[in-house]
């Protein structure tokens, strides 16, 4: 009865934290915004510095009309947004948050197992796509799945290289193998991994497949309501996946001062910060052109994260 | 692995039998979609659901490694390479009725000999022999690993080096240009 009880408990835990960060991450997004380019940002809703706005939106959204287009598939259009949810609160699941066991469930091939589930993700947007019966959603599925399939390469490589480097693909053991000197030794991966996840999640300066002067909003062009709210918070569960994910392999999760109890706080911290990260690059970097995305994924991040391998195996094999 | 003296028997399955039976039988079902419905994606779509219960059949066989990476290859990447492909084409919403193409019957007998083989190969090849579920995960990592690299190793650079001239052969044909037609 504990055992059970302790996975209810994990698993109610994994999705309080699914509901929650995502709109911390939103909010943060609209206040850095607005701040680095001058401006305040929601103020009024709930009070002190608008901190329901994003309340205020699901509201919104909630009351709005679900439209489906006549000529749409309905069936594949109305099942893509949770396609596309899904998958990242699985993910949030392997992600381990703290020393001794603080994870929703130790998965022994975590590794692969967060990668596979994340690139579920993306069949959303192409169903959205292709349902949508609209020429632009259509170029937009294209893009994501162009995009998809060049970026995916660089990112499982360089999540390779980490895996050499502990020895294992299970996300605790890796913490479990780190030492400090790893960000230096995988920084290039880690640079890498980030970008190309940027890239996975279609967020500026890699969102050509939603470019809304060219395409108005791509593959979800065609949504109202629940369904378009629930795209948009799979972009903030991407965020926090994501960065999570990089602070995970790449930063030493909850490796710090006093980890033994402020495990979970590094974890939080290097997490939050990585989100800042992305906001910021929203804010400050123009939006890659078509071709410019391919080149960059095929030309540089391939070849970097293929040096990253050959580096983390040359150093493995000189330590061991 | 036991032999045949301590078969449980057929008579009272657990429920990791029952459950590999009844997704055995989505993953059959969403499969046999696959190849009859008339519409050109919704045919990917039910591929994702036939890949995908695969998966779970490999984790109910605790083979963990397995299973995730055939979700990662096939759902990731093979089906989105699917789903490009057909975006490009003028993959309609609703029926293509020139999606048949007459070979309805071959197909059929194609795929009834191939599955008869692959059937009787596995039965023959196991027998009687007995997974047991209940111990340490048979498939995880370090085991998968392990067998592959000491007793496999020479399949599989076998598979590399075809990989690398697949690759090749790829670029070869897509960087032959207009002037050579």
């Amino acid at each position: 009865m504990d055992s059970t009880l302790d996975v209810v408990l994990r698993l109610v835990a994994v999705l309080v934290v699914f509901l929650v960060l995502p709109l911390v991450v939103g909010q943060t997004e609209h206040k850095v915004m607005a701040h680095m380019q001058g401006r305040l940002g929601p103020m009024y809703a709930g009070g002190f510095h608008g901190w329901a706005q994003l309340v205020a939106d699901g509201v919104k959204f909630a009351q709005k009309e679900d439209v489906v287009p006549a000529a749409a598939d309905r069936r594949v259009f109305q099942l893509a947004p949770a396609v596309a949810l899904l998958p990242y609160l699985l993910v949030l699941i392997a992600i381990p948050v703290g020393p001794h066991g603080f994870v929703g469930e130790a998965v022994d091939a975590g590794l692969f197992f967060v990668l596979a589930v994340m690139g579920v993700g993306v069949l959303g947007s192409l169903m959205a796509g292709w349902a949508s019966a609209n020429k632009f959603s259509l170029l937009g599925g294209v893009r994501t799945a162009a995009q998809l399939m060049a970026y995916e390469v660089p990112m499982l490589l360089t999540a390779a290289s980490v895996a050499m480097a502990a020895g294992t693909v299970s996300l605790p053991g890796i913490l479990d193998a780190f030492h400090w000197w790893w960000i230096p030794w995988q920084i290039v991966g880690g640079l890498v991994f980030f970008t190309a996840g940027l890239a996975e999640l279609q967020r500026p300066p890699f969102d050509m497949p939603v470019a809304d002067s060219e395409i108005i909003f791509g593959a979800y062009t065609e949504y109202t309501g629940l369904r378009f709210a629930l795209f948009l918070l799979a972009e903030y569960a991407g965020i926090v996946v994501l960065c999570a994910l990089t602070a995970v392999l790449f930063l030493g999760g909850w490796h710090g001062p006093m980890s033994g109890s402020l495990g979970w706080l590094w974890t939080l911290v290097k997490t939050g910060l990585l989100a800042f990260v992305v906001i910021w690059l929203r804010v400050s970097y123009p939006r890659l052109r078509e071709d410019q995305l391919q080149k960059l994924a095929w030309t540089i991040l391939i070849p970097l994260s293929l040096a990253q391998i050959a580096l983390t195996g040359v150093v493995k094999v000189v330590i061991s | 692995m036991n032999l045949a003296a301590a078969h449980p028997g057929f008579l009272s399955p657990t429920g990791v039998e029952v459950a590999f039976v009844l997704v055995g039988l989505a993953t059959l079902g969403a499969a046999l979609l696959t190849v009859t419905t008339r519409q050109l994606v919704h045919a990917a779509l039910w591929l994702v659901v036939a890949l995908g219960g695969l998966a779970v059949e490999y984790l109910l066989l605790t083979a963990e490694f397995i299973a995730w990476v055939q979700v990662l290859i096939y759902v990731g990447s093979v089906v989105v390479l699917l789903l490009f492909g057909l975006m490009l084409t003028k993959a309609p919403i609703g029926r293509s009725p020139d999606a048949d193409s007459g070979n309805r019957w071959v197909a059929l007998a194609v795929a009834v000999a191939a599955a008869g083989t692959l059937v009787w190969v596995v039965v023959d090849a196991f027998r009687t022999t007995w997974i047991d579920l209940g111990g340490p995960a048979q498939g995880s990592t370090e085991v998968t690993g392990a067998i592959l690299f000491r007793h496999w190793v020479l399949p599989f650079e076998a598979l590399s080096v075809l990989l690398l001239a697949a690759l090749v052969g790829a670029i070869v044909l897509s960087k032959r240009t207009g002037r050579e037609r």
